[in-house]
């Protein structure tokens, strides 16, 4: 009801716009957690090669297993590595793969989405049958066929991520699409003679972007998952590559006495899901879509 | 005096703002329900009348609370009540029948299933006996064979239809009060008045009690005993429906009434100015001060309470009301509109114009045809003259939208040709049509929720055709935007809005700024007041009128409302399932001889006056498709003479009145039968 009084006068720029978003966002207490937690875990990311204290590989025989002390806040692995450090760099390493993986399913989900909505008719029908039959393979089955046949660089798995977690993206892209292509402010701008071009840019784009993006987000938490999966199962990022996933699969079977080497990953893991979740949620609701299932009558 | 059976005692109903601010939607409302009576309540939408009526059988919606005052059911306060006691209450001793029965209907349960359901729920009934009592409630609520219709889905229904089983299922526990919200809003016309005529015949035969909500004055005419108006979340007239309808005694009610196109009337409502105030921003004062012509100082420093006048038996809450008694043949009145000069030439033909939604078969799609032998729109004869203002009437389905879509380019026709200036003919593909015809001829829809981006501020909207078209830019832009605006009766703070900022009339009129934005020759108007209020809906189609004669553009006015077309329109065009039936002079259209289906839809029409009840001459069938041949009327013809009307063609018939009129019988004949 509130959200028909009149609030705004002025013409927002973008910039603005996007300010604005993140005030509502941090206006629920669930969003202020979600977006401090991705905050933080951001800043640390970015300053992380600069405040690790040791070498993340240097291996040391002479402090293996050490519990935390001053020198080592969390701890020592199995081999002698800080795990301060790895988990800090960790954390540097699941935010890039995850992030431009969540890119690219962005890029190409969203574009193949709407392309799918624009064109409708057979093309739409057999593209989006393609993508369920995508959908219907186990996607960790899918990256280890690929992993094993190209090797476990970022270079491959950034885009086999993006590439598996772009097909949930595509669906959303293409309701939306064929939701607002009904609507009658497209048949006018068509009664008018505008280009498809400038259909497409101004009336289409505009009023799609929205969903598409929170569903980037949500996929993102769930890409990050993946890719800690992954590594857990020795097919993400190669040792000695600081990643959690590696991390939690090395200590794993030290749990009983060295519980240290695992419980930093797995807090760095979950915390960064749980905010970038809460922070996708407080995302959806600032921009008013509905994600739950049609609202009873 | 009657027993009262529901007594609603100083409710107020809020929610909490995201500033924490509370805010009342319902403000100090009291009002009982009599045993036996209907009590209609009426006001537009905003004005806290679904929120009243849920309250009565103890609903409040989420995220709204009561503030205070109670809603008394047989002396137990509904809204202290658990949801236990609710639960024994509703659909027993109150029943409610939703807006759109359809969707309250579960769609993969049989009809007898789900009245049954509601049998077992809400009474002691055993299986014969309920049996029983299911064919007799569907025989109640006339649905065509019962015995059948039992086995049926809801979506083998039609709306009117799904409607009668909703209250069917409502009767099914005997309840003491039904409660109705808008049941017969969206429903066709003939349909609307064949619903209401079924309630007027319940309330009398089972003796319930019935609250009857609705926007609409006409349908509340044809089943009230008693109104109550609502305005901005307060009753601001209660009184016996005769009363209120004829002697409206406070100033909304009687600019409402008057704003209302009334059959009886040429020319255009008058309009009331302003809209309804939002929730939380009345501060002090009277609530329809803004509007009001009555208003003095005094109304804007205090507000008037609900003042019992004894003489009228009616409440009211003006300070002022005295001035409106005895003012009620003032309600008789219009504006009278210039009417065009029929000399004019005619500026868009459509000479036999047939339109299918049929999929191209592959060898059609070869040869670029379409073989449909019966299609959706068939043999459509118009021409249009410069200046005049046409109107398509119709049902649902008739094929109105359809044909306004051909003419904007949005879909081929199958046969025939529209002709523009000077008969060029126009393509009918809009990729082929010159820049130029695009903007000569612009569109303006039903709904400016649906025609406006909603990501697009006022002035990117008004922009559009104006670059596009005219190529403008920068401060000339602007001006332009500024100028479009004042036109529309709308400030220039207004550039920076979105739609959803607006109110329903303030969109509506962006969407008719954007239309004549392009300077068009033509603009086809699909059903634009239809979604608004009826007092919005006087002011746009006064605000259409006017630009149009400042502008001399010409209007193809798509409605199923026989009275607004008779408000804006020079020439009435009559349609069903596509095809022509009758078109005239509007003033001749309700003069007759008319045409059996322009009988019917005459008939249907609800007036805002107790003393004109709707005649139903006609079964409110709703067709699938037209009939392959014959009469596209024989299916639901009154007048049917025979099975020459199922084999032929009728011929046009010129009547005395200037009507061309397409039926079998003479048509002095039916002049004659129709006196
Ligand atoms: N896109 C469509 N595809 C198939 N049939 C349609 C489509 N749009 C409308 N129709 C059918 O065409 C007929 C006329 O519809 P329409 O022109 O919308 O009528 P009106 O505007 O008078 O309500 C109806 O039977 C309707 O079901
Ligand atoms: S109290 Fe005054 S402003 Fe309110 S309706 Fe009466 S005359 Fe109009
Ligand atoms: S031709 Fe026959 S069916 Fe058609 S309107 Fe006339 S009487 Fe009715
Ligand atoms: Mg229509």
């Amino acid at each position: 009801m509130e959200s028909n009084l009149i609030t705004e006068d002025k013409q927002k720029n973008k910039l603005e716009k996007v300010f604005e978003i993140l005030k509502t966002m941090a206006s629920r207490p669930s969003g202020l957690i979600g977006l401090s937690i991705v905050l933080f875990h951001i800043v640390l990311a970015l300053i992380s090669p600069y405040i690790a204290p040791y070498d993340y590989k240097a291996i040391s025989p002479n402090t293996m297993l050490l519990a935390p002390s001053a020198e080592h806040w969390f701890g020592t692995d199995s081999l002698g590595r800080d795990v301060f450090t790895r988990t800090i760099l960790g954390g540097r390493t699941a935010l890039t793969v995850t992030f431009f993986g969540s890119l690219i399913a962005l890029l190409w989900g969203g574009l193949l989405g709407i392309f799918c909505g624009l064109v409708g008719g057979k093309i739409d029908d057999v593209v989006m049958r393609v993508v369920d039959a995508f959908l219907s393979i186990p996607w960790i089955l899918a990256m280890l066929l690929i992993v094993s046949l190209l090797g476990t660089s970022t270079e491959v798995l950034i885009p086999a991520l993006g590439f598996f977690y772009g097909k949930g993206i595509v669906r959303v892209a293409r309701a939306a699409t064929h939701d607002v292509i009904a609507k009658d402010f497209i048949v006018s701008a068509r009664a008018r003679g505008h280009s498809n071009m400038s259909i497409i840019w101004n009336e289409i784009i505009p009023n799609v972007r929205d969903a598409i993006l929170v569903e980037g987000a949500m996929r993102w938490s769930w890409m990050l998952l993946g890719f800690s999966s992954l590594s857990f199962l020795g097919f993400g990022v190669s040792p000695p590559t600081p990643d959690w996933g590696l991390m939690i699969s090395n200590a794993r079977g030290l749990m009983s006495f060295a519980y240290w080497s695992v419980i930093a990953p797995i807090v760095g893991l979950s915390s960064l899901i749980i905010g970038i979740n809460l922070t996708a949620d407080a995302f959806a609701k600032a921009l008013g879509i509905d994600r739950s299932t049609k609202a009873p009558v | 005096m009657s027993e009262i059976i529901e007594s609603v005692k100083n409710l107020s109903i809020g929610f909490n703002s995201q500033k924490g601010k509370q805010i009342s939607i319902l403000r100090n409302v009291s009002t009982n329900i009599k045993k036996g009576e209907t009590v209609g309540i009426v006001g537009e939408s905003g004005s806290g009348k679904s929120t009243l009526a849920l309250a009565m059988m103890g609903y409040i919606k989420q995220g709204l609370f009561p503030l205070k005052g109670e809603c008394l059911f047989k002396s137990e306060d509904l809204l202290k009540m658990s949801s236990r006691q609710l639960e024994k209450i509703r659909g027993r001793k109150i029943a409610m029948i939703p807006q759109n029965a359809g969707q309250a209907l579960t769609p993969n349960l049989k009809i007898g299933y789900q009245i049954d359901e509601a049998l077992k729920l809400h009474t002691d009934l055993n299986k014969r006996e309920r049996d029983k009592k299911i064919s007799e409630l569907l025989n109640k609520v006339r649905l065509p064979s019962p015995e059948t219709m039992a086995f049926r889905y809801p979506h083998e229904l039609s709306g009117g239809q799904q409607q009668r089983v909703a209250v069917a299922m409502a009767l099914a526990g005997k309840p003491d009060l039904l409660l109705l919200d808008e049941p017969t809003t969206g429903l066709d016309v003939t349909t609307q008045a064949h619903v209401l005529e079924l309630l007027r015949f319940i309330a009398k035969d089972t003796g319930t009690s019935m609250i009857y909500v609705s926007h609409d004055l006409g349908a509340i005419a044809q089943v009230s005993d008693r109104i109550v108006v609502m305005y901005a979340g307060e009753i601001v007239l209660e009184g016996p429906a005769r009363k209120i309808l004829k002697e409206p005694i406070h100033p909304y009610t009687y600019g409402l009434l008057k704003s209302i196109p009334k059959l009886s009337l040429a020319g255009l409502p008058a309009s009331m100015p302003g809209s309804q105030p939002q929730p939380g921003s009345i501060n002090e004062g009277c609530s329809f001060y803004d509007r009001c012509n009555l208003a003095t100082d005094n109304c804007k420093k205090n507000s008037p309470d609900l003042e019992h006048i004894k003489e009228l038996d009616t409440n009211v809450r003006c300070f002022n009301y005295k001035e409106l008694i005895n003012q009620n043949n003032n309600l008789q009145t219009s504006i009278t509109k210039k009417s065009n000069n029929s000399e004019a030439n005619e500026v868009l033909k459509l000479k036999d114009v047939s339109i299918s939604y049929a999929k191209q078969k592959f060898f059609d799609q070869l040869l670029n045809k379409i073989s449909d032998q019966n299609p959706t729109v068939k043999d459509i004869n118009i021409d249009i003259k410069k200046g005049e203002t046409i109107a398509l009437v119709g049902e649902s389905g008739s094929g109105k939208s359809t044909i306004l879509k051909s003419i904007a380019g949005l879909l081929k026709t199958k046969d025939g040709q529209i002709k523009f200036e000077n008969d060029r003919i126009l393509s009918s593909d809009l990729k082929m049509r010159n820049p130029n015809d695009l903007r000569a001829i612009q569109l303006i829809f039903q709904n400016p929720d649906e025609s406006l981006n909603p990501n697009h501020t006022v002035e990117q909207i008004l922009s559009q055709p104006l670059k596009l078209y005219f190529n403008l830019s920068g401060e000339e832009l602007k001006k332009n935007i500024i100028d479009l605006l004042k036109k529309v009766r709308l400030g220039e703070f207004y550039m920076s809005r979105y739609p959803r900022q607006l109110s329903g009339g303030e969109k509506q009129r962006v969407a008719v700024a954007r239309a004549f934005a392009a300077k068009p020759d033509i603009i086809l108007c699909d059903e634009v007041t239809s979604a608004l209020d009826v007092s919005v809906q006087a002011a746009v189609l006064n605000l259409l009128q006017q630009l149009k004669e400042d502008l001399g553009t010409t209007y193809v006015f798509v409605s199923h409302d026989l009275a607004v077309v008779r408000a804006i329109s020079d020439r009435v065009a009559v349609l069903y399932q596509g095809r022509l039936c009758e078109i005239g002079p509007s003033q001749n259209v309700y003069k007759f001889p008319s045409h059996p289906y322009t009988e019917v839809l005459l008939g249907a029409v609800l007036e805002p006056d107790p003393d004109i009840k709707p005649k139903l001459v006609a079964e409110d069938i709703v067709e699938e498709k037209p009939p392959e041949k014959g009469c596209s009327f024989q299916g639901r013809c009154p007048r049917k003479i025979g099975d020459i009307c199922n084999s032929k063609v009728p011929p046009w018939q010129i009547g005395e009145n200037g009507n061309a009129i397409r039926c079998h019988i003479n048509i002095e004949e039916l002049a004659s039968l129709q006196q």
